[in-house]
């Protein structure tokens, strides 16, 4: 059994990264996600690797794509008003069918909005991240430990569909510390990149990393082709905790932070008679559909909890069908909801359905 | 019978899009004869912008990678910082470099990047048919300064050598101008000198290249020309404007 260490998840998410064999890391400060630019370079200059404070967010996720383009495993990290900024850059990198990690610690807004936790860019994230028909795959932690786990995955995802994947976490969890076990270290592999641009080296034609097809009917065929990859994805790489589902009559929908507060709330509902279970999407694009109609066939009725202003409640309600209720609870602007707020909200869906 | 005129081995036997007097074709050629020169094609990673020079990754048999717009420098830097040992170069226009990508030029500039830029200065917007751009000079007409550009409203035109040259990781950045033959020669040693400081690990590079636009000019090509030399010449002053091989210590 490997070593158990205390981190804070902001470090152990950069750890991680390096441990999954990423080597070059282009970011711009911004709280609450700081620290894992900050350990970065501290790290990367003594494994030989690159640590890079851009200009701006715009310039650090532009350099996340040279560096991608050439086939190197590199990542970039900030928080909700940098991501706005990086949103043109991921577009550009969806276009050309390139891997690259973003992780987005999110915190209240709109605007400069404020540094506590949030979860109000999950429409960015899963739906609207900037122009053009595209997706992200997009994972939402809820640990520390799940922190450095899906880390390694994004990576790995990011190669296998050549495509962006962000890793959608808050404030809460970036700052928190646990103790958690840390994956063996991966050597960075560049060789199965074969459309990679760094040099010819006089063996190949040349490779063209490029979003540009100015013939509709070509553009419109790579689109499609793409959408065959991200309905594959859909298929095989949903993640979803099932949580005291089986008997609940009532079932949360929460991911990140919210779940986790919403299990203190389940174990006080259960210690009062109501059935409350929790369905956690680990990865919200693609979203867990089957998971929730299948909660749907024995729930009575869903209750999603976020930290915004039910962004994820549309998601909820097309999984299901609209099969059955599906209420609300959510604080926002960086306040986070209690247990008890929870619980309290429990009760009167309970009450309602007697 | 000798070869005494052939397309450079980097640069791709396909047709440009370029319109008839343009001079991107001339500064692309200069460009791909460096890369020969140098023997650094298998080693050469180009960025492409968005402007008239889009296309530029169809031209050159080096790698290339197609930026989002003013961007390259910044693409150029993850492409460079990635790989060390790869020569990378941007090839940008004025709209490009000096308006919305002025921040990333100059970082990287600051930085001492070990890039290579090559900027063409044709004081206007050419894929977008004609507007302002930042280097237009006053009292020049285009489809977004109808009356002529007046500092008063729409500011004075950029000089960016000059402003690069202040910045103490510029290793070496020269304007040059591709009107008649020997500064076209003088281009090409130019352009050459800034492939040479990146391979010496010098620091940021960068060669402007007063060009012409007789499409959105309204000239015809020898004309435009000549209103290159009257007009481009005495607010943009060729010569080099940096020189350093001291960016990083002696």
């Amino acid at each position: 059994m490997a070593e158990k260490i205390l981190m804070k998840g902001n470090e152990a998410l950069a750890e991680a990264a390096i441990r999954a064999g990423c080597r070059c890391f282009f970011g711009y400060p911004i709280t609450p996600q700081t620290q894992v630019a900050e350990y970065m370079a501290k790290k990367l200059p003594k494994i030989g690797g690159v640590y890079l404070q851009s200009e701006s967010e715009v310039s650090a996720i532009n350099m996340v794509m040279g560096a991608v383009s050439t086939g190197a495993r590199a990542m970039t990290s900030s928080s909700s008003p940098g991501i706005s900024l990086k949103a043109e850059g991921i577009s550009y990198i969806a276009g050309c069918d390139l891997p690259a990690v973003i992780v987005n610690m999110q915190r209240g807004g709109p605007g400069l909005g404020g540094i506590q936790p949030a979860q109000s860019d999950y429409y960015q994230a899963t739906k609207g991240l900037a122009h053009g028909d595209f997706h992200l795959i997009v994972l939402a932690p809820c640990g520390v430990q799940e922190i450095v786990d899906l880390m390694g995955k994004a990576f790995d995802l990011a190669d296998q569909y050549r495509m962006p994947v962000m890793i959608l976490g808050d404030g809460m969890l970036g700052q928190m510390m646990e103790p958690i076990t840390l994956p063996e270290p991966k050597e960075e592999d560049r060789s199965a990149k074969t459309w990679a641009t760094s040099g010819t080296k006089g063996e190949r034609k040349h490779n063209i990393v490029n979003s540009l097809y100015i013939q509709p009917d070509e553009l419109e065929r790579l689109v499609r082709e793409r959408y065959e990859r991200y309905a594959q994805i859909e298929r095989d790489e949903v993640m979803c905790e099932e949580y005291m589902v089986d008997d609940a009559d009532i079932v949360i929908a929460a991911y990140g932070a919210s779940a986790r507060i919403a299990k203190n709330a389940i174990a006080a509902a259960r210690a009062e008679g109501i059935k409350v279970g929790l369905l956690r999407p680990i990865t919200l694009w693609p979203f867990p559909k089957a998971t929730f109609a299948k909660a749907a066939e024995t729930a009575k009725a869903f209750l999603t909890v976020e930290m915004s202003m039910g962004q994820m409640v549309d998601d909820v309600k097309l999984a299901i069908e609209c099969k059955r209720p599906v209420h609300f609870f959510g604080r926002t602007g960086g306040v986070v909801p209690t247990p008890a707020e929870i619980l309290a909200e429990i009760k009167k869906i309970h009450g309602g359905d007697r | 019978m000798a070869i005494v005129y052939k397309r450079p081995e980097s640069l791709c036997d396909v047709d440009t899009h370029y319109c008839p007097g343009c001079t991107h074709g001339i500064v692309h050629r200069l460009v791909a004869e460096v890369i020969d020169e140098l023997g650094i094609v298998g080693k050469t990673i180009g960025v492409a912008p968005v402007g008239c020079s889009v296309f530029a990754y169809n031209y050159f048999e080096c790698d290339m990678i197609q930026a989002a717009h003013g961007r390259a420098p910044a693409v150029a830097t993850g492409a460079k910082r990635a790989n060390p040992d790869s020569v990378v170069f941007t090839y940008q226009g004025d709209g490009d470099l000096a308006a919305i990508g002025t921040a990333e030029t100059v970082h990287a500039a600051t930085r001492g990047e070990n890039i290579t830029i090559i900027f063409i200065n044709n004081a206007i917007y050419g894929m977008t048919s004609g507007q302002m751009a930042p280097t237009t000079l006053p009292e020049q007409v285009t489809t977004t300064t109808p009356y002529g550009r007046d500092p008063k409203l729409a500011g004075y035109p950029i000089r960016m050598c000059e402003m690069l040259s202040t910045l103490s990781g510029t290793a070496y950045c020269e304007r040059v101008s591709v009107d008649n033959v020997p500064n076209i020669m003088n281009a090409k040693k130019a352009i050459k000198k800034a492939f040479e400081k990146q391979l010496a690990g010098k620091g940021f590079s960068l060669v402007e290249v007063l060009s012409t636009c007789p499409t959105n000019w309204g000239m015809q090509p020898q004309e435009a020309l000549e209103w290159l030399r009257a007009n481009m010449m005495p607010y943009y002053p060729l010569g080099v404007y940096a020189d350093r091989d001291d960016v990083f210590g002696a």
